[in-house]
C-alpha cells in the first residue's frame, strides 16, 4: 500500500519535471497541443467514469462541457470586455460588472457543470441502453440551443472573444500558468479517478455496468449511484470545459455541437472502455495525432488540398480499434508496473522472480 | 416461533395474464420452507415480487424485523410491497438467481465486496481520498468476505475472475454474495439447477450448513426433488399461479392435486 502511493507520487513528479523541460524547450503552437492534450485527458478521464465505468451510454458530455466554458468566461472577462462582447444586447445586470479570479471561476464552472449533470442526469437515467445515449444526446443540443438563443447571456451565436488567460498559479506570478492550471487539472482528474474506482464507490459502478438487476439485488441503489457518476463526471466536464475556454480564448455555442461529444468517444474507445490509464494515453496520442496529421489537410504527394483528409485517418484509425482490439488499447484493465515489466521483458522479469 | 416474512393475498398480473393469485405465505423464524411446482407455475414471479422487483396487481408484503430498543426486543413489521430491491436488501432479505448472475468481470472477491457496499458509511469523497473511516471500513470489508469465502471454499479462487469459476462453484459464489449482504432470509432460485447428483448432495449439506451458522431462513426454489425433499420442512405448490397444497414433505408426496399437477389427469374420453 505505501509502495504504491511512493510509485504514485514519483510518476506525478515524472509528469512534473517534464512539464518544466517541455515549457523551457517547446515553441508556443507544441505548447498549445500540450495543453490541448491536457484538456483532452479531463475530458475523456470524465466521459469514461459514466460511460465507461458505470456502463451507462450518455452522449451528453458537449453540453456540460458549454455550461463549464461559459460560466468560467462570463466570472472572469472584466466588464470592459464583456461591453465590447456584448454590442447587439446588453449583459444581464448582476453579470455585467461581477468578475472573479481564476480559481474560484473555474470552481464554480465545475460546480453549475454539476448541477446540470444532475437535471440531466436525474430524470435520463432512468433509461437504459439507446435511448439513453439517444436522450443525453438531446439534452446535450439542448443546452447548445438555449445557449444559442439566451442572446443577453451568452451574447448567442456572436460568442465570447478575448477570454482572458490566468496570469499566475496560486498566487505565483509565472509565464504560462495556464498551462499549469490545465495540467494539475488533469494530474488531480486522473488520480481522483483512479481513486475512486479503487473505493467501495468504484465496485458499485462496475457492479451496475456488469449487472443492474444483481447490483440491486446486493443492496446498491441503481439511481443514487449512477446519478452520483453522472454529476461527478460532468463536474470535472465543467473544469475541463473552462480550462478550453482560457486556451482556447474564444467560445460560441457551434464548438459544442455533438461531434466534441464523439470526439471524446473516440478517445474513451480507443483507450479502452473503464480505464482511466488508458482513456489518458488515448487523450494525449489522438490530440497530437490531430495537430501533427494536418499536413494531410494541405495536400501531399502531390495531391491536392483536402480538408477533412485527416478525420478520414480518424476513422481508418477506429476501424482497426474495433476490429483488432474491440476493448480498446487497456481493455477494462489499468496500467500497472506488472503490465510494463512483463511488456518491456527480461531484465526486469528477472528481478520479480528474485523477490 | 415468530412470523419472519408475511404475504397476504398477493396477485401479480401481467396484462391479461395471471401469473400468481391469491398467494399467501407465513415464513417463520429458522424454517426452511420449498416452493415446487412445474414450469410456468409463477415461482419466480413470487420471487419477483418478494423481492421487489415486480410491484404486486394486488396483496401486501410484510416483513418483520426484532429491533432491540433500550435492551428491550421488539418486533416492527415493515410493509415493502412498494419498496425498491436495494431497500429490501438492506432490510435484510437476500437472493439469488435461477440464472447465474454474478459480476462476470470482477474477480471472486470483488463480487462479494460489493455486496458489503450497503453498509459503506463514508460518502464518495472521504472513500476515495481514503480517509482513515473509510479504510477501517475497507479492512473490515476484506476480512469479512474472506472469511465468507474460506467458509464456503472458495478462499483459493478468491482473484479468478468469477465467469472462469466451474457452473457448481459459480452457483456457491453466488450464495457467498447473497450472504455478504447479511440477511435474515436466504431467497434461493433454483440452487442445484444443472447439478449433478454428487454436487446436489454437496448443495444440501451447504443449505444445512450456512442455516445453522448464519442464523437462517430460507425459501428455496426448486425441481431437484430430492434436494427439496432432503432439506424443507414445508413445502408449497403452485400451479398456473395457484397454489395447490401445502405441507411436510410427505404430506406432498403423496397428495393427489401435486400429482396431477406433474404428470397430468388421466380424461377419459
Amino acid at each position: 500500500m505505501k509502495k504504491k502511493t511512493i510509485t504514485s507520487l514519483l510518476i506525478i513528479l515524472a509528469v512534473i519535471i517534464c512539464l518544466i523541460i517541455a515549457q523551457r524547450t517547446l515553441d508556443s503552437f507544441s505548447l498549445r497541443i500540450l495543453n490541448l492534450s491536457g484538456v483532452y485527458i479531463i475530458f475523456a478521464v470524465s466521459m469514461n467514469l459514466i460511460n465507461g465505468f458505470t456502463g451507462q451510454l450518455t452522449l451528453g458530455h458537449a453540453g456540460f462541457i458549454a455550461v463549464g466554458a461559459y460560466t468560467y468566461s462570463l466570472l472572469i472577462m472584466d466588464s470592459d470586455l464583456k461591453q465590447m462582447n456584448f454590442f447587439l444586447k446588453p449583459l444581464i445586470s448582476p453579470l455585467d460588472t461581477l468578475q472573479l479570479g481564476f480559481f474560484p471561476a473555474m470552481i464554480i464552472a465545475g460546480l453549475l457543470a454539476a448541477l446540470t449533470g444532475f437535471l440531466v442526469g436525474a430524470p435520463a437515467l432512468r433509461l437504459r441502453g439507446d435511448y439513453l445515449a439517444i436522450a443525453t444526446l438531446g439534452f446535450g443540443e439542448i443546452i447548445r440551443i438555449i445557449f444559442t438563443n439566451t442572446q443577453s447571456i451568452t451574447n448567442g451565436s456572436l460568442g465570447l472573444k478575448g477570454i482572458p488567460k490566468p496570469d499566475n498559479f496560486f498566487f505565483i506570478k509565472m509565464d504560462n500558468s495556464l498551462m499549469w492550471w490545465i495540467w494539475v487539472a488533469a494530474i488531480i482528474t486522473v488520480v481522483f479517478h483512479l481513486l475512486l474506482i479503487d473505493s467501495s464507490y468504484g465496485r458499485a459502478f462496475k457492479a451496475i455496468r456488469e449487472d443492474e438487476k444483481a447490483a440491486q439485488a446486493m443492496g446498491v441503489s441503481l439511481f443514487k449511484h449512477k446519478v452520483m457518476a453522472m454529476v461527478i463526471s460532468s463536474f470535472f466536464a465543467g473544469i475541463g470545459g473552462a480550462l478550453l475556454a482560457s486556451l482556447i480564448g474564444t467560445i460560441d455555442p457551434l464548438m459544442f455541437r455533438f461531434t466534441l461529444t464523439y470526439n471524446i468517444l473516440l478517445i474513451v474507445v480507443i483507450g479502452g472502455m473503464g480505464s482511466t490509464s488508458g482513456a489518458t494515453i488515448s487523450a494525449i496520442v489522438v490530440t497530437v495525432l490531430m495537430e501533427a496529421l494536418r499536413f494531410l489537410d494541405q495536400g501531399f504527394l502531390g495531391l491536392p488540398e483536402l480538408p477533412g483528409l485527416r478525420m478520414v485517418v480518424f476513422a481508418i484509425l477506429l476501424l482497426i480499434v474495433v476490429l483488432f482490439y474491440p476493448k480498446g488499447i487497456m481493455g477494462n484493465e489499468e496500467l500497472t508496473w506488472s503490465k510494463l515489466r512483463r511488456l518491456f521483458g527480461k531484465p526486469f522479469a528477472a528481478k520479480e522472480v528474485n523477490r | 416461533m415468530t412470523l419472519l416474512l408475511e404475504v397476504k393475498d398477493m396477485t401479480m398480473q401481467f396484462g391479461g395474464l395471471t401469473a400468481v393469485s391469491n398467494f399467501n405465505l407465513r415464513l417463520n423464524k429458522g424454517e426452511i420452507v420449498g416452493l415446487i411446482g412445474p414450469n410456468g407455475a409463477g415461482k419466480t414471479t413470487c420471487f419477483n415480487v418478494i423481492t421487489g422487483e415486480y410491484i404486486p396487481t394486488k396483496g401486501q408484503i410484510v416483513f418483520y424485523i426484532s429491533e432491540n430498543v433500550n435492551g428491550q426486543i421488539v418486533s416492527k413489521e415493515i410493509d415493502i410491497t412498494r419498496s425498491r430491491p436495494d431497500q429490501i436488501t438492506k432490510l435484510g432479505i437476500a437472493r439469488t438467481f435461477q440464472n447465474i448472475r454474478l459480476f462476470k468481470n470482477l474477480s471472486v472477491l470483488e463480487n462479494v465486496l460489493i455486496a458489503n457496499h450497503l453498509n459503506v458509511k463514508s460518502n464518495f469523497l472521504t472513500a476515495a481520498f481514503k480517509f482513515p473511516a473509510y479504510q477501517r471500513e475497507e479492512r473490515e470489508m476484506r476480512e469479512k468476505s474472506l472469511e465468507l469465502l474460506k467458509e464456503l471454499g472458495l478462499e483459493k479462487f478468491k482473484n479468478e475472475k468469477s465467469s472462469s469459476l466451474p457452473y457448481g462453484l459459480q452457483r456457491r459464489l453466488e450464495i457467498a454474495r447473497a450472504l455478504a449482504t447479511q440477511p435474515k432470509l436466504l431467497l434461493l432460485d433454483e440452487p442445484a439447477a444443472g447439478m449433478n447428483p454428487q454436487e446436489s448432495i454437496e448443495l444440501m449439506n451447504l443449505i444445512n450448513q450456512i442455516k445453522e451458522k448464519f442464523d437462517l431462513t430460507i425459501f428455496m426454489i426448486e425441481h431437484h426433488m430430492p434436494v427439496i425433499m432432503g432439506v424443507c420442512e414445508r413445502i408449497l405448490v403452485l400451479d398456473y399461479g395457484i397454489t395447490i397444497a401445502e405441507g411436510t414433505p410427505k404430506e406432498i408426496q403423496n397428495n393427489q392435486k401435486v400429482i396431477d399437477a406433474y404428470l397430468g389427469v388421466e380424461t377419459i374420453a
